[in-house]
């Protein structure tokens, strides 16, 4: 019954996200979405998967890495790379172009996958020396790595090098950006509400009590910044191979990285649905102050700061803190009326002193359910 | 050791521990037999949390053995050493600040849940199972301790002695033989520190579990120790009953300084 309710949502939500490709890519009739606004949609989906990965190292595990933009660099260009140079000839020994169709989706899946191992080896080589350690040497050694692998692509011709990656097929779609920032809040989600989610936090909190419980600290922190990485890697992926959006060294340097920590302060540091709320906001904000550049020409990016500034200082916990901004509250009531109902009952029916009446329904919580 | 070795859970045999020139453990022995209730006391600075850390795997000796159930416990992470079975408070509370107080209970089932991240990520049978069982089992541990209806609160908001006795329920989660309990009467009244002793009595015959305490409240260590071992400057003293350590010429000195 589970399991095909789960199959079920699956089914819908790749539904939803196939009719809204339909419109994002074709319209529907005479309405044509804005090219700009579509662009910017998918950028914060891009975004949303980017910010959301890094919130399962820095937020939940509690270790400041400021090196996604290396991660991004790597699956990106190792993705791209795929395509570019077996993609092509993958989709025509199936009978088929790169046209939309499942040669296509078979490539993309394929070059996501590879560029995600990649990013993964590489945070799993980062990982290891780094996280053995207590202490901040992770970001440096982030830090250090994502202008390594920066100045490693600039000297490498096949992958254009300084130019960027000009060759890229434009495969991506919103289709894929959606379902890869689906796929990353419910990987990260399913964590965070485990036993995995929970040793997590213990690491942030207390390693040393962490480690008297029994929990292998070293091999989670790099556990969890594997999967960031991977995650961060397929977001590269996406976005290397988005229309008119080559991946460029210049683009995926310490800023870029910055941006995304930026994302997740903003959003309430630790918070998945702030991680949404911070991509989103910070995606948008840029472009929306564009105006402000037509009249004082410079302006745009002093404001952007001063709002950032003046954020943080009036909210540094960010938009949501730790919280997580869940739609509960809408059927919370009725629950726990019928909850507290029930155990009236149970109550009434058996009640032995001493033993306490089983309150289990009501002890439920959020993150049990699906 | 000659004597059968059944009878002894935990073994330390000429355990020593320097930090540079400083020679904080100086070839300690103690045997803990099981389901005792073994104290350890001294006074300030003698060593008593050091050899607690040595126990745990937080320092590892210079020298000598340490003997859980026959089994060596030398170079072992603290994590092994908790998988095997030997838990701890901490003499600074150290709770998991912003977790729960069932989450904190919760963490420490970790241990014994055999189901892998991939089951937590898809979401099968095995996890949800897992996930149900582990928070029936912290809900009893609370319960057991008065807790259940701080169970949502933050670990942080509960008044001091409830936070300690967090602490032993926590440890308790990770089915431990046995259970490393520092200065647990730290900070409790004496009415507080009555109940806490019939409690730990209690945890040891419900649990099945040996107990080692380090305890500086002299009431609550003669209450309920059977065997009292008294350390000053790294070196053993005494060993005895209370009352023969309270007789002890030896302690009386180290205590008032004769």
């Amino acid at each position: 019954m589970r399991a095909s309710r789960k199959l079920l949502l699956i089914l819908v939500t790749l539904g939803v996200l196939v009719g809204l490709n339909q419109i994002f890519e074709h319209g529907a009739g005479d309405f044509q979405i804005n090219p700009y606004y579509a662009r910017m949609v998918n950028l914060i989906g891009i975004n949303i998967t980017l910010a959301v990965s890094l919130n399962l190292i820095n937020g939940l595990a509690g270790q400041f890495s400021i090196g996604h933009a290396g991660f991004m660099a790597v699956g990106g260009y190792t993705a791209t790379y795929f395509t570019v140079y077996y993609g092509r000839t993958l989709a025509s020994a199936l009978g088929s172009g790169l046209d939309g169709g499942w040669a296509e989706a078979l490539v993309m899946v394929m070059s996501l996958t590879i560029g995600g191992l990649a990013a993964g080896t590489a945070g799993l080589l980062v990982g290891i020396p780094s996280l053995r350690l207590k202490g901040d040497y992770l970001a440096i050694v982030t830090l250090g790595f994502s202008e390594i692998i920066r100045v490693i692509i600039l000297n490498i011709p096949s992958v254009g090098g300084a130019t960027g990656f000009t060759d890229a097929l434009p495969i991506t779609n919103f289709f894929w950006i959606f379902a890869v920032a689906i796929l990353t809040i419910t990987i990260v989600r399913n964590i965070v509400t485990s036993t995995f989610g929970r040793a997590l936090a213990a690491i942030r909190g207390d390693e040393i009590a962490a480690e008297a419980m029994g929990v292998r600290t070293t091999r989670y922190k790099v556990l969890a910044f594997v999967i960031s990485a991977a995650l961060a890697g397929v977001a590269g992926g996406l976005s290397g191979q988005l229309f008119a959006n080559p991946l460029n060294p210049q683009n995926l340097n310490f800023v870029k990285s910055i941006e995304v920590v930026v994302m997740i302060v903003l959003g309430g540091i630790g918070s998945i649905t702030g991680a949404v709320l911070g991509a989103t906001i910070l995606t948008v904000l840029p472009e929306a102050l564009r105006s402000v550049d037509q009249q004082w020409p410079g302006m745009r990016m002093v404001l952007y700061a001063l709002l950032l500034i003046l954020f943080m200082i009036f909210r540094p916990q960010g938009l949501l803190g730790r919280r997580e901004f869940t739609l509960n509250w809408l059927r919370r009531p009725s629950r726990t009326k019928i909850a507290a109902a029930l155990s009236d009952t149970a109550d009434m029916r058996q009640h032995t002193p001493g033993r306490p009446v089983d309150r289990r329904s009501t002890l439920g919580g959020s993150d049990t359910d699906e | 050791m000659s004597s059968p070795a059944a009878a002894a859970l935990l073994v330390t045999e000429a355990v020593t521990i320097q930090f540079g020139g400083l020679t904080a453990i100086k070839a300690f022995d103690m045997r803990v037999p099981e389901g005792a209730l073994f104290g350890l006391i001294g006074p300030n600075g003698a060593g008593k949390t050091t050899v607690f850390n040595l126990l745990t795997g937080v320092y590892q000796p210079t020298s000598g053995r340490i003997v859980f159930r026959g089994e060596p416990v030398r170079g072992m992470r603290p994590y092994e050493i908790a998988s095997l079975g030997i838990t701890r408070t901490f003499q600074n509370i150290r709770l998991f600040a912003d977790m729960t107080v069932l989450e904190n209970v919760m963490t420490a089932r970790h241990l014994r849940t055999r189901q892998s991240m991939a089951d937590a990520v898809i979401g099968t049978g095995r996890h949800h199972a897992e996930e149900r069982e582990t928070r029936e089992r912290a809900m009893m541990l609370l319960k057991i301790f008065g807790l259940e209806r701080f169970a949502h609160d933050s670990a942080t908001s509960l008044p001091y002695g409830s936070q300690r006795r967090l602490e032993i329920a926590r440890a308790l989660a990770t089915d431990p033989a046995l259970l490393l309990l520092d200065e647990p009467a730290a900070g409790m009244n004496p009415q507080e520190s009555v109940e806490l002793m019939d409690l730990i009595r209690w945890i040891r015959d419900e649990f099945k579990l040996t107990i080692l305490l380090v305890e500086h409240n002299m009431k609550v260590v003669m209450g309920i120790c059977e065997t009292v071992q008294v350390i000053d400057y790294g070196e053993v003293i005494a060993i005895g009953t209370p009352a023969e350590i309270q007789r002890d010429p030896k302690v009386i000195g180290a205590y008032l300084g004769g």
